[in-house]
């Protein structure tokens, strides 16, 4: 490996230290040396969103991003969606809308869609599918997964309210 | 074993019902482990170089400066893959494209391969080896291919079915025929005629996930092989046969799978990854990137099509003549045979008439896309019917049902149909509230039926009942779409257990007999037939084993929900024992308690669908919007209706992807020059509507259940559904697929300047 540097970071709430050459990608990183191959190669050019993190919280494609920009930030990826042992409102619907045929995309999708909810919980359809449309599926025709993205966004305004409520 | 494969109706516990799926927690917590995310100690990345002419000899390759760079341990070409296939002309095709011999027959054609420690060193041993190269000339066109002065690609193909053979060779690999009665005849008794010539562009299946392997090969001739594949058994028979390694000692791992739509049901870069572990005695990953997938891996066909067809005032279709010509790239295909047998399929036409053309070309290698040449011929069919029904003046459903195709009606391509759904279908399209829906301004409607089989093939399933009474359905067909979990409910439904109790795994290569490819819808059906005979046959041991604990005999047992009643005399009133009572005794009673089938399935049914589509066509750009979509197909039975719907909305999906943006572009050299998913476009979520769908279930009556394979028929109707709606919105009728903006734009500027 030539040109390694060494990088640390932040990934799904866990300091990391990883050292890639410079020229790497953050999703080759994320996969190859961080082991987190939920984040999907689909074009390693930014145009099918399978490799989508979150960085500082803003939504990235992690193949057009370098493995040395994540030094002292936070990356977010599909690994990071579930807390305490439990699924993220909007991996459980994607399960229960069947939102996902083959599933490679599925990463992606959740990373994308939970951005597009922490900035706007409660898109109508229009903002939905503008929002994921940086995301390539092909098994779907992306039906079932805007019904499940909907969905979430419905149940985690009634949770939120909740909590507010009660503190 | 003799088993009931008629279908019986009956009322499900757990068949039709919604199901979540066992794979669904791995994937969408990015557990799941798909092709190129694997791992070996020690292991090497792979890389190819390929062909950037779409026709050369290749006069000489050097690797010496490449084998010096450190970190490179190991380069093949095809001197490492000696042709070991015997005459067997399909497995040397297969051979030549994993690895050209001698020439480069297409533009991304690999060449040659690197083993190196890392990307990095893989890459720069690449740009290390030296090709000579001298360009040949090439064709890509498949009308251009035909002529008369377009270059031989291959000296060896002389036209099949031809009478009498050719006495040179040319491009035309086959000419297929189908159909019936006397064209002449019913053109003679047509009051109108019409007559067109159509084109498809070449598509991809786009699956997201790239072509992946992790290979290993001992020393000793023992090897594995960790893949996305549609089908790990064909793929081992296939790589250790190009290898000459023993069947059995190749064990073949099915990966997740990121979509395959029938790309995946060939191999490309796997017997080169083994090639390079084998030289290299270590393993070897290899993934293709973005444009190997394109460039490199098996498309679809492009098409050039005439139809002609005849009917008489009345409606009634007198005559129908279609000529095909089909390109599956720089090897010989069966695709132009496939659109003759498809093509009038939806319809009881009198006399009609298929030909098929079988072309080569300078293009990659075509592979199976859902449905394989259906669209296409569709495509001229549903669009040459409207413009039928428009001349005799009958509304195109009303058109097509006088036309349709019913039990008893001989198929083009032979056989008469049983009990057929095509029928259903357009009724319900007829009395579906989208058809009276209002359309604005520059909108338009438009219809169009689908047919495609769906094939049985082998399978081998094995049931296994542990301890607890938990049960393990152990499957080979590879899980594309969401099997696992509609073979668990068929297993549950025939125990009488609750679904949770049932998990379904695909086995590799060493652990369950031969399995075919999942294609031709076959899964669901052939998987679903070898899951109901293993099941009972699991039930049948399971009815001894209580008939040995209750000590009567076994012919007084039954089997009903889940348990085993003893009827008869004397012991009627004995208490029913469950699954888990059985199973937990089993130790004592003969051990463990398994179901096992193997089944070549036939009987699979036919899948017929009509689609509804309204598009909005902007008159300054050309552009097309779908505005709303609705499939309705028949099912057989929907296992699982989630399912079901998914593979209607995802088949329409590619479908509007091709009639409204997908092709491959190639250049005047010959190469291709869109392959990313930036310039080859496929719909993305803010493109479409939500894709409305009515599952209809006209049982096979073939299948215990009465399945019919679901999953292709979607495809085949959207193009030409696109193409009336445009029709309907700007009076021009397209002819070429895609009827992408600029088309659409010069085919109304041609009509106005006409007009
Ligand atoms: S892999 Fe990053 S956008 Fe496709
Ligand atoms: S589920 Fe297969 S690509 Fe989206």
């Amino acid at each position: 490996m030539s040109n390694a540097t060494l990088v640390s970071t932040t990934v799904n709430g866990d300091p990391v230290q990883f050292a890639c050459p410079t020229d790497e990608s953050l999703m080759t990183a994320l996969r190859n040396r961080v082991g987190l191959t939920g984040v999907k190669e689909g074009c390693g050019t930014g145009d099918c969103g399978a490799c989508s993190v979150t960085l500082d919280g803003s939504l990235v494609c992690s193949c057009l991003v370098l493995g040395v920009e994540a030094e002292g930030r936070k990356v977010t990826t599909v690994e990071g969606l579930s807390e305490n042992g439990e699924l993220h409102v909007l991996q459980q619907k994607f399960i229960d809308h069947a939102a996902l045929q083959c599933g490679i995309c599925t990463p992606g999708f959740l990373v994308a869609a939970k951005a597009l909810l922490d900035r706007n919980p409660n898109p109508n359809e229009t903002e939905i599918r503008y929002a994921l449309a940086g995301n390539l599926c092909r098994c779907t025709g992306y039906d079932k997964i805007v019904h499940a993205v909907q969905d979430a966004a419905k149940d985690m305004r009634k949770n939120n309210n909740r909590s507010k409520k009660r503190s | 074993m003799g088993h009931e494969q008629k279908y019986v109706d009956k009322k499900y516990e757990v068949v039709g019902t919604r199901f979540n799926r066992p794979d669904g927690i791995d994937k969408v917590t990015g557990k799941a482990r798909y092709g190129a995310d694997a791992s070996a100690p020690g292991q090497l990345v792979g890389r190819v170089l390929r062909s950037p002419h779409a026709h050369a000899q290749i006069v000489k390759i050097n690797t010496a400066k490449a084998e010096k760079l450190p970190g490179v341990k190991s380069i093949v070409t095809s001197a490492d893959l000696p042709d070991l296939t015997g005459g067997d002309q399909g497995l040397a095709d297969i051979l030549e494209n994993c690895l050209a011999r001698g020439r480069a027959l297409y533009d991304g054609h690999a060449i040659a391969a690197v083993a190196a420690v890392d990307e990095q060193t893989a890459a720069k041993a690449l740009k290390l080896i030296e090709v000579k190269y001298k360009k040949l000339p090439h064709v890509t066109d498949v009308d251009e291919a035909m002529s008369e002065s377009a270059p031989v690609i291959h000296d060896r193909i002389f036209t099949r079915g031809v009478e009498p053979k050719p006495s040179k060779p040319s491009n035309i690999a086959a000419r297929t025929q189908m159909g019936y009665g006397d064209v002449d005849v019913g053109f003679a008794e047509a009051d109108v005629i019409i007559e067109k010539t159509y084109k498809t562009e070449q598509t991809h299946q786009g699956y997201i996930e790239p072509h992946a392997c992790l290979a290993s090969v001992n020393p000793d001739g023992s090897a594995e092989l960790w893949v996305t594949t549609q089908g790990h058994f064909v793929f081992r028979n296939v790589c250790a046969s190009l290898l000459g390694l023993d069947i059995a000692k190749l064990k073949v791992t099915s990966s997740e799978i990121g979509g395959g739509f029938g790309g995946k049901t060939h191999v490309w870069g796997e017997p080169v990854a083994l090639a390079l572990s084998r030289k290299a005695n270590r393993p070897v990953k290899m993934v293709m990137g973005r444009d190997e997938v394109f460039r490199g891996t098996g498309p679809t066909s492009s098409t050039s099509i005439d139809v002609k067809m005849g009917a008489k005032k009345d409606g009634t279709i007198t005559a129908a003549v279609a000529e095909m010509r089909y390109q599956g790239g720089a090897f010989p295909g069966n695709w132009a045979m496939l659109a003759c047998m498809t093509a009038f399929a939806c319809y009881d036409i009198k006399n009609n008439k298929s030909v098929g053309w079988d072309v080569v070309v300078n293009r990659p290698k075509v592979a199976a896309y859902r449905a394989p040449s259906a669209p296409m011929a569709a495509f001229a069919v549903e669009s040459t019917i409207d413009l039928l029904a428009k001349e005799v003046g009958i509304s195109p459903i009303d058109m097509r049902l006088k036309n349709v195709a019913r039990e008893g009606t001989q198929a083009p391509y032979g056989p008469t149909y049983g009990p057929i759904g095509i029928e259903h279908t357009l009724k319900a399209v007829k009395d579906h509230p989208h058809m009276r829906a209002k359309l604005k301004k520059n909108q338009g409607r438009g219809v169009a039926c689908g047919f495609w089989f769906n094939i049985g093939g082998q399978t081998c399933t094995d049931l296994n009942i542990s301890v607890d009474g938990t049960v393990n359905l152990t499957l080979g067909t590879v899980d594309v779409g969401g099997s696992r979990s509609s073979m668990a409910m068929i297993a549950a439904e025939e125990l009488g257990i609750p679904y949770d109790q049932v998990r379904a795994n695909i086995a590799d290569t060493t652990s369950l007999g031969h399995n075919d490819m999942t294609e031709g819808s076959r899964g669901t059906f052939s998987s679903g037939m070898a899951t109901i005979f293993a099941a009972r046959d699991a039930i049948s041991v399971l009815k001894q084993r209580a008939a040995q604990m209750w000590g009567v005999p076994e012919e007084d047992v039954i089997w009903e929900n889940g348990q085993a009643i003893a009827t008869g005399e004397g012991h009627g009133n004995l208490p029913a024992l469950t699954l888990q009572e059985i199973a937990a005794k089993s130790g004592r009673t003969g051990g463990p308690i398994a179901g096992h089938n193997e089944v070549v399935a036939d009987g699979a049914g036919m899948g017929f669908a009509s689609h509804i589509c309204d598009v909005e066509v902007d008159p300054e750009t050309g552009r097309s919007s779908i505005v709303r979509y609705t499939v309705v197909q028949d099912a057989g039975k929907a296992i699982n209706p989630d399912y079901v719907e998914g593979q209607f909305q995802g088949g329409a999906t590619q479908g509007i992807g091709w009639a409204l943006n997908e092709e491959y572009i190639y250049g005047d050299d010959g190469c291709l020059q869109n392959p990313g998913f930036l310039d080859y476009r496929i719909p993305v979520c803010s493109d479409l509507p939500f894709i409305d769908t009515k599952i209809l279930e006209v049982p096979n009556p073939l299948h215990p259940y009465g399945v019919r394979g679901v999953g292709e028929t979607s495809i085949v109707p959207p193009l030409a559904a696109v193409g009336n709606a445009i029709a309907n919105a700007t009076g021009v009728r397209m002819t070429h697929a895609p009827m992408s903006p600029p088309r659409v734009l010069a085919a109304i500027d041609a009509q106005e300047n006409a007009g």
